[in-house]
């Protein structure tokens, strides 16, 4: 961790300013924060995947995670809905700050079924429920508790609306979701993610199984979607992280070797690690 | 010139020295250029002035071929950081050589007109000076580009300074000519226009260390007064 990140974890923030990245990435003005990593371990066992993380996240903006396989990207990527819950050896320490409220998403006695509510994933490779595309994005509201047909049937056509889906879809709600393309399923997860209103989407290589014009279709949705959701993404691929974000945080071995502006990271990286990975020269 | 670039793919690599190495030669043309057609004008040699002026037509292929060679690796290699500054500082150097090449005609031109008409005592001493400063500050400009010398390169730009005193002098004493004897003014005429050639190539090679410092510091460093750029990239204040 540079310097610039421990000055950045040692101030004190009450969210109403952008993150501090590392060097050079000037915060855009009128950003607010929308989560605050602070010191963040997490262990797979014996196994100490990351590495005291600190990193701020902002509100509707794009963070990008890059980094070699085996980095942490994906570990870290989950800990924001508590997927690692599914393990009883797995440990978090640290904390994962929302805001404005301030709630602690790994803290003790916090539902991770809630968390999830505000925080959506979407997977690597599309995961619809063997169910009707209605159903796949009614889910969401159903383990929430909403009945009212009307109810539901107005938030799926919205999040499939804001999923960029329903002009295909909407002659076919109650057709099986597998029968969709592999781009549609994926933009179809998205809808699911979107129908409980999260705060925040996680995207963990979203388009690594799509062809380039599914591919180029999900990040012109990402675009569309920072208006309302904070959106984090895990990319391989570099180029679309370039694209997408503008924040990148590159990782390795477990750890935040760099975070700034996305313009910032790819013309003028300050760290050589982070220069290494990005123009290729990783051996 | 160091192969500097280890990236996995070698080939990458050896396309990333191919620009660097040919802007070096496309820069070596150049500095010849100059050098015959100051030659051309000092000698009166109508030849040499001549075959300066067929040899940019080889000054402009090299930047072409450079270009789209630079196309190339920004198509298939998406650049990113160092690589992506060395690609853009390829594209404006080469520009900017270009652009000396056509001064380095333009001297060639004059010293073909000249070549006809009487000598001046001084034999252009004017010109020899002021020739052999810029052509040395390109020498050292591409000497910098080559080691990647951030330092030479805010010192060249220094010496623009020095050439801009040297060009107004120049031309003080070439207006002085012209008020005496009115008969010389359409020769000196001429010589004007081979120093203003000069003081140009002088502005050339200050924008190409400009473009070293943002390859090499990510900063750019254009319209920033000298003292700025000496503060913020080599950490030096001046008294």
């Amino acid at each position: 961790m540079g310097p610039d990140m421990q000055t950045a974890n040692a101030a004190k923030t009450t969210g109403d300013r952008a993150p501090r990245t590392g060097t050079g990435g000037l915060a855009e003005a009128g950003t607010r924060l929308k989560a605050q990593v602070r010191n963040l371990n997490f262990y797979y066992g014996n196994v100490h995947a990351l590495k005291n993380i600190n990193l701020e996240i902002a509100e509707k903006r794009v963070t990008a995670l890059i980094g070699p396989s085996g980095c942490g990207k994906t570990t870290y990527l989950r800990c924001f809905n508590r997927m690692h819950d599914l393990y009883v050896d797995n440990r978090y320490e640290g904390e994962i700050v929302l805001r404005p409220d301030g709630l602690n998403i790994i803290g003790k006695g916090v539902d991770p079924i809630e968390v999830r509510m505000r925080i959506s994933m979407v997977f690597q490779k599309p995961n619809p429920f063997p169910k009707s595309i209605y159903e796949n994005v009614a889910y969401g509201l159903r383990v929430r508790g909403v009945r009212k047909r009307s109810i539901v049937d107005e938030k799926v056509e919205q999040a499939l609306q804001a999923a960029a889906l329903w002009d295909e879809v909407k002659d076919r709600l109650h057709g099986l979701a597998f029968n969709l393309s592999g781009g549609q399923q994926q933009r179809l997860c998205i809808a699911r993610a979107l129908a409980t209103d999260p705060e925040i989407l996680l995207f963990d290589e979203p388009t690594s199984a799509l062809d380039p014009i599914a591919t180029a279709r999900i990040e012109e949705l990402v675009h569309e979607l920072k208006q309302r959701v904070t959106i984090i993404i895990v990319t391989h691929n570099m180029q679309q992280a370039a694209r997408v974000s503008d924040y990148t945080a590159f990782m390795y071995l477990g750890e935040v070797v760099e975070f700034s502006g996305t313009d910032t990271i790819f013309t003028n990286p300050s760290k050589k690690q982070t220069e290494d990975y990005i123009t290729g020269r990783y051996g | 010139m160091e192969p500097i670039h280890t990236h996995i793919s070698r080939q990458y690599n050896a396309e990333l020295d191919e620009i660097r190495s040919r802007v070096l030669q496309m820069g070596g043309l150049v500095e010849q250029q100059i050098e015959q057609a100051l030659d051309a004008l000092i000698k009166g040699n109508t030849a040499t002035g001549e075959a300066v002026i067929m040899n940019d037509t080889q000054v402009n292929k090299m930047e072409v071929t450079i270009d789209e060679e630079c196309n190339q690796i920004i198509a298939r290699r998406q650049p990113a950081a160092s690589d992506l500054r060395l690609v853009v500082a390829v594209i404006k150097t080469i520009t900017d050589l270009e652009r000396i090449g056509d001064e380095a005609e333009k001297i060639a031109r004059m010293a073909v007109q000249l070549a006809g008409e009487e000598r001046p005592k001084n034999n252009y001493a004017e010109i020899q000076t002021l020739g052999n400063h810029v052509r040395q500050m390109l020498h050292d400009t591409l000497d910098a580009f080559a080691r990647l010398d951030i330092e030479a390169a805010v010192r060249i730009a220094r010496e623009d300074i020095k050439v801009d005193q040297k060009y107004e002098g120049t031309m003080r004493q070439l207006i002085t000519y012209m008020m005496e004897d009115p008969r010389t003014i359409s020769r000196v005429l001429n010589v004007i226009w081979a120093a203003r050639a000069l003081e140009r190539i002088g502005d050339h090679a200050c924008n190409i260390c400009e473009y070293i410092i943002y390859l090499v510091k990510g900063k750019d460093v254009r319209h920033t007064s000298l003292d700025q750029v000496e503060k913020e990239i080599l950490g030096k204040i001046n008294p």
